[in-house]
């Protein structure tokens, strides 16, 4: 280039100084930062950012079936049994099922249903016993049919609604007749 | 008077500052990417509000999909090995040396033990095809993955002196019973505690 230059500078105006011809300093940067957007999209869509989230779950030593209520007597005004049937059927009662102290009803999961039915009892059982440690407990027996959605939807329930006390257990035969329809009508 | 010259527009625009961004961007995301493994049994984890993250090491999934498959995964790949050698002990299968270095790289599986060469044989892209792997049988005749489970955690204590997490990440539209037979399998070995993968959700569903 610089011999270019000289060349046509001596032909033109001789007495013109010999100039360098200034670079241009910047350099296309457009391909690069296309390059740069195409790796960042790529890595974006092949990592797993976050990490999955995980519940506990604790439970119960199996040799010892605490569930039966053979050695720990639980209060029936304290319990409340939660029926998780298929088709995201729920099934709510208080007490036994035999006596229940509340019937047993349909519920909904989520906000409106569930959450609000296990605050309410929450206040109702803590006024009754007078002790925030003897809160509520929650039985919750899935039956068959429901799916492991159902069971984390009411264990995440339990953790929003700061319930302390609650199992998974089996169902039992007329529990699961209850869920089938043949709902026996004991008023309260 | 000289003619009124419209003033040339640049049209090329510095560009210094977008590249400087793009290369920020991507230096974070190369250094934080963990590439995302291709799942043999993909499922769908419902959701929870809870923030506990699982941990990174010395843990155990056990997937369970599509009307009870079960597939097995261990982190670690010393880990993966141990268990493997005890595996094959117990059910009197050889694997090379081979077999095991490529066995440590498998994410997780869901074959019984007697096919499992076959499938470390396989390339990556067919082991992850759907009906490849058929679960690993957990039922009470044929229970591998009770020792599967077992030996998992014999080799996280022997290797790392820990006690194995356990994690069940189950589909959302799996049933109950299914996860129950898992849950069972493992309260049969005492282990009474274990976390359960879910997604996040806000606190307004």
């Amino acid at each position: 280039m610089a011999e270019l230059n000289t060349g046509d500078g001596g032909g033109k105006k001789g007495s013109k100084k010999v100039r360098s011809k200034k670079l241009n300093s910047k350099v296309d940067l457009t391909a690069m930062v296309d390059l740069a957007f195409l790796l960042i999209t790529f890595f974006m869509l092949t990592t797993s950012l976050s990490k999955p989230q995980s519940m506990d779950l604790s439970l119960p030593d199996k040799d010892e079936d605490p569930t039966k209520n053979k050695d720990v007597k639980v209060d029936e005004n304290r319990t409340m049994t939660l029926l998780l049937g298929d088709n995201d059927q729920l099934k709510v009662y208080m007490g036994m099922l035999a006596n229940p102290k509340m019937a047993p009803k349909d519920i909904a999961y989520g906000k409106a249903g569930l959450r609000a039915e296990i605050l309410k009892r929450k206040k109702e059982v803590e006024q009754y016993t007078g002790d925030a440690k003897k809160g509520l407990i929650v039985i919750i027996k899935p039956s068959k049919k429901s799916n492991y959605k159902n069971l984390v939807d009411v264990l995440d329930e339990m953790a929003i609604d700061d319930v302390g006390t609650y199992a998974i257990t089996d169902i039992s035969p007329e529990e699961v007749k209850l869920l089938e329809g043949a709902a026996p009508a004991t008023p309260q | 008077m000289a003619k009124v010259k419209m003033a040339k527009k640049a049209t090329s625009i510095d560009m210094t500052a977008m590249c400087d961004v793009a290369f920020l961007l991507l230096t974070f995301f190369i250094l934080t990417a963990t590439a995302k493994q291709p799942e043999p049994l993909p499922v769908d984890t419902p959701n929870s509000t809870n923030q506990t993250k699982l941990p990174d090491s010395d843990l155990a999934t056990i997937t369970i999909g599509q009307k009870g498959k079960v597939f097995f995964g261990v982190t670690g790949r010393d880990l993966r090995v141990s268990t493997l050698e005890m595996m094959a002990q117990k059910y009197n299968v050889t694997f090379s040396q081979e077999d095991k270095d490529k066995f440590a790289l498998i994410e997780n599986f869901g074959v019984p033990i007697e096919n499992l060469k076959q499938v470390i044989d396989m390339k990556a892209a067919d082991r992850n095809l759907e009906n490849v792997q058929p679960g690993i049988p957990k039922d009470s005749l044929n229970n591998q993955l009770a020792d599967w489970i077992q030996y998992a955690r014999r080799a996280a204590i022997d290797n790392h002196n820990v006690e194995l997490t356990i994690a069940i990440k189950g589909d959302a539209k799996e049933e109950y019973p299914e996860i129950k037979k898992v849950m069972d399998i493992l309260q049969d070995q005492k282990v009474n505690s274990f976390n359960l993968v879910t997604g996040l959700r806000g606190k307004d569903f």
